[in-house]
């Protein structure tokens, strides 16, 4: 696969790795947490486009571990690259050159879950999954739900500020995430760590570490605001004819489910078939539909709910907007379906190179980009398709092809994102910046702002450690 | 031209984590989701697909239990089959039902509706009993075909092949029979949003296994139910020396 996306970056002006500090980090670590081979598996993208060339991973067990690291690393002037799941999608987890990678997959423990208050304190390097797990034995569950959920780390999540299929219902992670504790560059720790809702006293400076891919401060620790898991949980999937009935479909969703709304998917035709002719294992309920949505609803009461469901799709049918589809609250078959919504990002990359974007677009223009894109692309695209998360106006434009194709990567950029900045849209809805769409940044941000970011950039880490090559170019 | 009648078994949910009551007399329930036995839904698919096939003129579905048996009865009804029977026994008493009372009524059933053929789910998987289908077969009389991977239709009657240790075996069988479904058989469909709202207008009956005639008293006594052992959690060893020293310590090599 290529990295040619990666051969052109100018390092930085940063040290050399050398026996003595490998020597410093295995006293510091122990040899086994202080890796020097097979190191391929932390060089390489979740998308196997970008490829680094790390010699040295770092995996600390406690913050003091965290701090010492970096302090020594910023007095030094080695760069370091924050590492969690490493299930990103625009290269922020990578290292670009030779980068130390700092893997927080040891910091992998939940402190604590109150049941009574809701709030759960995490280490940064827990797995999305185990973490829910934890908050599902005493009747919680984590805000945030993701396809990577058995790989990513609540660390890079909150880092990235990821969003996923429940956005819709619990907001995003600025809202959920109570405190974070933060290793700055220079190894001090910075403690805002909040066990409160409520908490106006200064400037919220958590907010700097949430969704800054780990460019000002490594997160190590965070606390959150859990819901109660939900006792009743529906799915619907169906069939739609065209893109504006699943507009009406949405405001219907939103009208006649509001309050138990937990996710509203949007799904195309290529998209889904192309997961089903990639995974036998699949089952869809319907085919031959353009557009499909996967819509869930999760409540207190399951008959209620169930009753609302059903008369949303009745009346759905009734007006002509909704084909055909399926329905069930049976655990089992919530899963079997969701896993459909699930693959279809994997199924794209089985087998092919894509081009991911992950754009906000109002809902009216939201799906013609798709038709456009497919136009401009032609027969050197297999696959472009679009899905996403229609009640967040998120939109994951995908562009397939056989391999890196330097024909499609000019149709394709920088046109995508002028298109998103004509709408006003953002050219990054959850994904992040990273490495692959920093020059790209000012087509959603103003320069004054970008101005302000590298200024803020040098205040916390004037040597430039932290993840450099990312998001600021 | 033949009648199918499928037996669905209303269990918990397979994406259910189960837990044991605290006084260890069963499982809990209350408050627990429920589905159809995953067999059961291979077995009323493929009866469906005997009917879309022309060679099933009618797919009835039977459950035997509490009240809400009823609910998978009516997914059956979703997916196709034409019309249910709810044999009700309370839940006290069906806590201890087991798989010799469940085949007495299937059998009265298939001979009250003129059935050709039975087809069961292979076992359920809250008692992992798998022994409904031939006792069925056997307080009828009828031959049977167990863990079937296929079948088809001959002249003479069915060719089945069934899944055994191994491989496969093939078989011939006349009809009427009794057959049991294994997990390769088909892959059941979704109920579809149509279908669902059909299979409300569809006739469900409702009797007693009093009213068939067959005696329910329990011929068991749950002594107690136990959690399995928890997995211990395995520990790090540095190289494959201290690997070996610990096996040996434990008396493994």
């Amino acid at each position: 696969m290529p990295s040619q996306i990666t051969d052109n970056v100018q390092r930085g002006n940063y040290a050399t790795l050398t026996d003595k500090d490998v020597a410093f980090f295995e006293h510091l670590l122990g040899k086994n947490f202080a890796l020097t081979e097979d190191l391929e598996g932390y060089n390489i993208c979740f998308l196997k486009r970008i490829r680094g060339n790390s010699k040295l991973v770092l995996k600390p067990g406690t913050t003091a571990e965290v701090s010492a690291i970096l302090k020594y690393c910023n007095e030094r002037k080695l760069a370091v690259v924050p590492q969690g799941g490493n299930t990103g999608l625009v290269g922020g987890s990578v290292p670009i050159c030779d980068e130390i990678v700092l893997s927080l997959a040891r910091l992998n423990k939940v402190l604590s879950v109150d049941e009574v208050t809701g709030i759960a304190v995490v280490e940064a390097g827990c797995i999305l999954e185990n973490f829910d797990q934890k908050a599902r034995d005493v009747g919680l569950t984590v805000p945030l739900d993701l396809g990577a959920k058995a790989s990513c780390h609540i660390g890079g999540n909150v880092s990235t500020n990821a969003g996923g299929v429940r956005v819709v219902r619990y907001g995003n992670l600025h809202g959920s995430v109570l405190g974070v504790e933060a290793v700055l560059a220079n190894g001090q720790v910075l403690d805002l760590m909040s066990n409160f809702k409520k908490d106006n006293t200064g400037y919220h400076m958590k907010h700097l570490f949430i969704g800054s891919e780990g460019t000002l401060g490594v997160v190590t620790k965070l606390s959150m605001l859990c819901p109660h898991s939900s006792k009743a949980v529906n799915v619907a999937f169906i069939g739609l004819n065209s893109f504006d009935d699943v507009l009406k479909t949405f405001v219907s969703a939103k009208r006649n489910l509001g309050e138990i709304l937990s996710s509203c998917e949007l799904i195309d035709e290529r998209a889904l078939n192309t997961a089903l002719e990639q995974f036998k294992f699949l089952n869809s309920p319907i085919s031959g539909y353009p557009f499909y949505m996967l819509i869930e609803t999760s409540g207190s009461n399951g008959d209620h709910d169930e009753d609302k469901i059903n008369q949303f799709i009745g009346s759905g049918m009734e007006r002509g907007e909704i084909q055909d589809g399926t329905v069930t609250g049976d655990p089992g078959k919530v899963q079997e379906i969701w896993k459909i919504r699930e693959m279809v990002p994997l199924g794209l990359i089985e087998k092919s190179f894509c081009f991911k974007y992950d754009i906000s677009l109002p809902l009216r223009d939201f799906y013609n980009i798709v038709d456009v894109m497919r136009e401009r692309c032609g027969p050197h695209a297999t696959v472009v398709c679009g899905y996403g998360h229609l009640g967040d106006s998120n939109l994951h434009l995908n562009v397939s092809c056989n391999e890196f194709n330097d024909e499609i990567y000019k149709r394709v950029e920088p046109f995508v994102y002028e298109y998103t900045s004509k709408l006003k849209g953002s050219i990054s809805a959850e994904h992040g910046i990273g490495f692959l769409k920093k020059d790209y940044l000012h087509y959603s941000k103003d320069p004054v702002a970008i101005g302000w970011m590298r200024d803020m950039k040098k205040l916390l880490d004037p040597n430039g450690i932290l993840n450099p090559y990312k998001v600021l170019n | 031209m033949a009648r199918v009648l499928v037996g669905v078994k209303r269990v918990i949910d397979y994406a259910v984590k189960v837990r044991v009551k605290p006084d260890k007399t069963g499982v809990v329930t209350q408050g627990v989701k429920h589905s159809m036995n995953p067999f059961d839904e291979i077995a009323v698919e493929e009866a469906v697909k005997l009917k879309e096939k022309k060679l099933a003129t009618e797919v009835i579905a039977v459950s035997v239990g509490p009240t809400q048996s009823q609910e998978v009865i009516r997914t059956a009804l979703a997916m196709g089959a034409d019309r249910g029977v709810h044999v009700e026994v309370p839940a006290a008493e069906y806590e201890l039902l087991q798989p010799i009372h469940v085949s007495k009524i299937l059998a009265k059933l298939a001979l009250d509706e003129k059935a050709d053929l039975v087809i069961l789910g292979k076992q359920a998987i809250d008692d992992d009993a798998n022994q409904t289908a031939q006792m069925t077969a056997a307080v009828l009389d009828w031959p049977q075909g167990t863990f079937c991977n296929k079948i088809e239709k001959t002249d003479a009657g069915l060719t089945i092949t069934r899944e055994i240790d191994g491989g496969l075996e093939t078989i011939k069988t006349k009809t009427p029979a009794v057959l049991s479904a294994d997990l390769r058989l088909n892959t059941p469909r979704y109920a579809t949003l149509p279908n669902i709202m059909k299979a409300k207008k569809k006739p469900l009956k409702k009797v007693t296994a009093k009213d068939l005639g067959v005696d329910t008293t329990p011929r068991i006594e749950v002594v107690s139910v136990e959690d399995p052992p928890v997995r211990k959690a395995g520990a790090t060893v540095a190289d494959v020396d201290a690997l070996v020293a610990k096996l040996k310590e434990g008396g493994h090599i």
